[in-house]
């Protein structure tokens, strides 16, 4: 339950949708499930498997997990990956936390009934995320997102605080089937509402659905390479393998422990939320009230901050609608927040022998300040943009790709798919060892210089040249940006820190026995 | 809607759909050996 609360999150309902939409839902789907099949599946099933091995060996920690696994001094260092993906990442998604929360409030209030006209709605977000000037969101007259903000801050540290059985799992349990709930609700509001203008008869739901799932040209579609590209990263980043969440919360579990069909639940409940739950509620109920014209070139976050709230003002009882959409997204992505909390905790009281309340204290500081880099350097998203980009899509393709290897060459396919079925009452069919050991690896670091290739570079197939993008030419060069340089800096703290500690946490490793002999500590 | 977009939806959504349910029947039905120890014919036998 808790890795589906991981794994369910605002991708889900904002960026899926828009993306079969944007690249042709027939080519679109064709590729997501290819991705789902040969990389989404089996990394998560590598990912839990790996966990529970190192886990089985007394370590709890992606560090100490890695050095279990690979068997030598560096592999903790390797794994120091999996502790700072997800507490860097936490400290700018608590942000976006905030505003679905604070969205949800504004909506039952009243106060985001704006009218008609879509730019007042982005106007509301701009101010409210303090997208117009940085330190906005901290000045007077102007810091109600801070307020959200502590709230999330205290609901996130207050769960976590009881523990993953008590706290995160115990939190998921009411919080999933409520997310699930409030997704039908809406989601059976958007498919009764018709042809709301009758002026406009164009804009209907069947329309709206067709919009959204009309095959289009199919070879052409997949002929385009940022299709694949786009596929596999929605897969990937969707299922949260590489964040270094699953194998934190494996490692807790017994040898006995069903990993093969909770690794298919989790990635089952995330696929039911988003191809079943947010393919069908987003981009329709946007087409049905504001046309293609609408929906064309809005981003994750226009069509979720600016282009939703429109569109639920223009439903009867839009105050109930609203709320309950908006109060679904911050289920959705507080269930994600807790899962990254724990790693970080998870090292610091393995790594550093600080218990629970000191780690938490230590981690709930650090990301403190981290989140309020990111609240106040907030124009243009500039620093919550790059830190999602060198860390929520970089080291994540760099973490799965070693997880992968680690699975399918170092433990080996044999031993690894032995240690899957430990206590499992399905069996993985056997074509999944080559997709493991040659298929999947391959693929990986394919997306991965394709990744690099147009997102990084920028290759513009149309002219043939590069032109590199605002990640690179932010940092380097006549335009660039020192909040992004900042950010990048902020990232590599980070990086020293949990490397720092991992050499202290190392040493203490080290005399308590090296991993091979290691034997299960309480 | 044409006819390509509805099997195009159809089949997505029926396949997610037909998964999850079946992933949450397998793990409704699964027969936990912990449940069993801790069942009325352990209690009968005097366990805790």
């Amino acid at each position: 339950m808790a890795v589906a609360g991981s794994a369910v999150g605002l991708g889900n309902f904002l960026r899926f949708p828009g993306l079969a939409a944007k690249y042709g839902s027939g080519g679109f789907m064709i590729a997501y499930f290819i991705s789902l099949l040969i990389l989404g599946i089996p990394i998560c099933w590598a990912e839990w498997t790996l966990g529970r091995y190192a886990g089985q060996k007394g370590f709890r920690s992606s560090p100490g997990i890695f050095y279990a696994l690979i068997r030598h001094p560096a592999g903790k260092y390797i794994g120091v990956l999996g502790a700072i993906i997800p507490v860097t990442i936490y400290m700018y998604y608590v942000y976006i936390e905030a505003w679905c929360l604070g969205y949800a409030w504004y909506s039952a209030s009243g106060a985001l009934n704006l009218g008609t006209d879509v730019s007042s709605y982005g106007d509301f977000w701009a101010r409210f995320v303090g997208a117009t000037e940085n330190g906005l969101t901290v000045s007077q007259g102007h810091n109600q997102v801070v307020v959200f903000l502590v709230i999330v801050f205290a609901i996130n540290f207050a769960i976590i605080y009881r523990g993953i059985s008590k706290g995160i799992e115990a939190f998921c349990r009411w919080g999933m089937p409520t997310l699930i709930l409030l997704a039908i609700i809406v989601l059976v509001r958007v498919l009764t509402l018709g042809t709301p203008d009758p002026a406009l008869p164009e804009q209907s739901l069947i329309n709206g659905l067709g919009y959204m799932w009309n095959p289009g040209d199919i070879s052409q579609q997949l002929r385009n390479p940022q299709l694949w590209l786009e596929a596999a990263g929605q897969v990937f980043f969707s299922l949260s393998v590489g964040f270094g969440v699953i194998i934190t919360y494996s490692s807790y579990l017994r040898e006995k422990d069903d990993i093969v069909l909770s690794g298919l639940t989790a990635t089952s409940a995330n696929e039911f939320c988003e191809v079943g739950l947010g393919g069908m509620i987003t981009v329709p109920a946007a087409f049905v009230f504001l046309g293609a014209a609408g929906i064309i070139g809005q981003g994750t976050f226009g069509l979720g901050f600016k282009v939703l709230p429109l569109v639920f003002s223009k439903m009867p009882a839009p105050q109930f609608f609203g709320a309950a959409w908006f109060f679904l997204l911050f289920l959705a992505a507080i269930t994600s927040s807790l899962s990254m909390l724990q790693p970080g905790i998870a090292f610091l009281e393995e790594g550093l022998g600080l218990n629970r309340k000191q780690s938490i204290s230590l981690l709930g500081l650090m990301t403190a300040m981290g989140c309020l880099f990111v609240v106040y350097f907030s124009k243009d998203l500039k620093a919550l943009d790059t830190i999602d980009f060198w860390v929520g899509t970089f080291l994540i393709f760099l973490l799965a790709t070693v997880l992968i290897i680690v699975f399918g060459w170092v433990l080996g396919i044999e031993e690894g798919w032995k240690e899957a079925h430990k206590g499992a009452s399905l069996r993985i069919p056997s074509f999944f060892k080559l997709i493991i050991k040659y298929v999947c690896p391959l693929y990986l670091l394919t997306i991965f210089g394709f990744w690099v290739w147009f997102k990084v570079f920028g290759w513009n197939p149309a002219t043939r040249t590069f032109e590199p993008t605002s990640y690179v030419t932010d940092l380097y060069g006549p335009t660039a940006s020192p909040v992004a340089r900042m950010s990048v800096a902020l990232i590599v703290l980070i990086i020293t820190f949990f490397i720092i500690t991992t050499a202290a946490a190392g040493r203490r490793w080290d005399k308590a026995g090296n991993s091979t002999s290691r034997e299960k500590q309480p | 809607m044409t006819t390509g977009g509805w099997i195009n939806m159809i089949v997505s959504v029926s396949f997610v759909v037909a998964l999850f349910g079946w992933c949450i029947y397998r793990i409704l039905t699964e027969a936990k050996p912990d449940e069993h120890i801790h069942g009325i014919e352990d209690i009968q036998k005097g366990e805790d």
